[in-house]
């Protein structure tokens, strides 16, 4: 149990310093990198309590697929320029106190959520029916998902698809100017607009193109 | 102290929400950032419905989780995707300079 507050109290502090350096760091690819170590130390934490297939899954979909994502649009734009310039405009003090109050006032309504929990914990009963300890946590999860979340699982495959589309879409652009072979021209070329078959008489010759 | 109960992960889910919250109105540097803190609110969120399911031991929890990675993923597409349609057309993507709608 030792070990387990050791474990828990390590990662939390990791991911707790990372998180505050991504919304603090000047620049933002650093903030991209503290967004990964947030990523991976909360992934820990997940697989520490039991939800194995989850851990992994957030290695494999944030840190493998969207952080690299964020990564790649920060290098593309050229944001460099403007890592130098953090809370310098005069837009930037009217929101700080605003900011602060707001946030400040929704941790300490989540931590008073959290005592009443902890101190009258049979406001929800607890049941342990569904959770089969008997095989692993993937196989448990997959019993559920496939059979009652079905629907659900199918819509967020739509959900994924649409976001595909609509990326793809968004940032598609027609380039004017540029030489591209077409397929559809070539291959509808018939043998009329292509040869012709002239008589040609002796010490004329032919003329071409008009 | 030692002995690590449901609460500590709440916290943890609420010092992260709150610290997105946080890097949302700080933030005037410029929009991905701001995306960044959506993904730590979305974070936040996975963590409490990640240890209610092993506390309560009801497997809802972690299903939901999935679902919300999923939208999470695409919301990053789309939004990564807007800003690069943005920063093509006015060259900036500045908090302060994208004041078109006149908010």
């Amino acid at each position: 149990m030792i070990a387990h507050a050791i474990f828990f109290y390590t990662f939390s502090i990791i991911a707790i310093v990372s998180a505050i350096m991504v919304t603090a760091s000047k620049n933002t690819v650093h903030s991209v990198f503290f967004l990964i170590l947030d990523f991976i130390s909360i992934s820990c934490l997940f697989i520490m309590i039991g939800a194995e297939f989850l851990g992994m899954i957030m290695l494999i979909v944030y840190v493998g697929a969207v952080a690299v994502l964020f990564l790649f649009v920060v290098m593309m734009l050229n944001v460099a320029q403007q890592k130098n310039q953090w809370f310098a405009g005069q837009a930037t003090s009217k929101h700080i106190p605003v900011g602060l109050i707001i946030s400040t006032l929704i941790f300490f309504e989540i931590i008073i959520v959290i005592g009443g929990w902890k101190y009258k914990p049979e406001i929800f009963d607890i049941n342990n029916s569904l959770a089969n300890t008997s095989v692993s946590n993937t196989h448990s999860l997959g019993q559920v998902l496939y059979t009652d979340y079905i629907h659900v699982f199918q819509i967020s495959g739509m959900i994924l698809l649409v976001a595909m589309v609509g990326a793809i879409v968004l940032t598609f652009r027609q380039r004017s100017g540029v030489k591209k072979q077409s397929y559809i021209k070539q291959i509808s070329r018939e043998r009329a607009e292509g040869v012709e078959v002239l008589e040609v008489q002796s010490n004329k010759g032919v003329k071409i193109d008009d | 102290m030692t002995e690590i109960g449901l609460g500590h992960y709440l916290t943890l889910g609420a010092v992260i929400f709150s610290i997105g919250i946080i890097g949302i109105f700080l933030n005037r540097k410029n929009i991905i950032v701001i995306l960044m803190s959506i993904e730590l609110i979305l974070l936040a969120v996975n963590i409490n419905l990640v240890a209610f399911s092993i506390y309560l031991g009801d497997l809802a929890g972690q299903v939901f989780t999935l679902f919300i990675l999923t939208v999470a993923a695409a919301e990053a597409a789309i939004g990564l995707a807007i800003i690069v349609v943005y920063f093509r057309n006015s060259g900036t993507i500045r908090v302060e300079e994208i004041d078109k709608l006149k908010g």
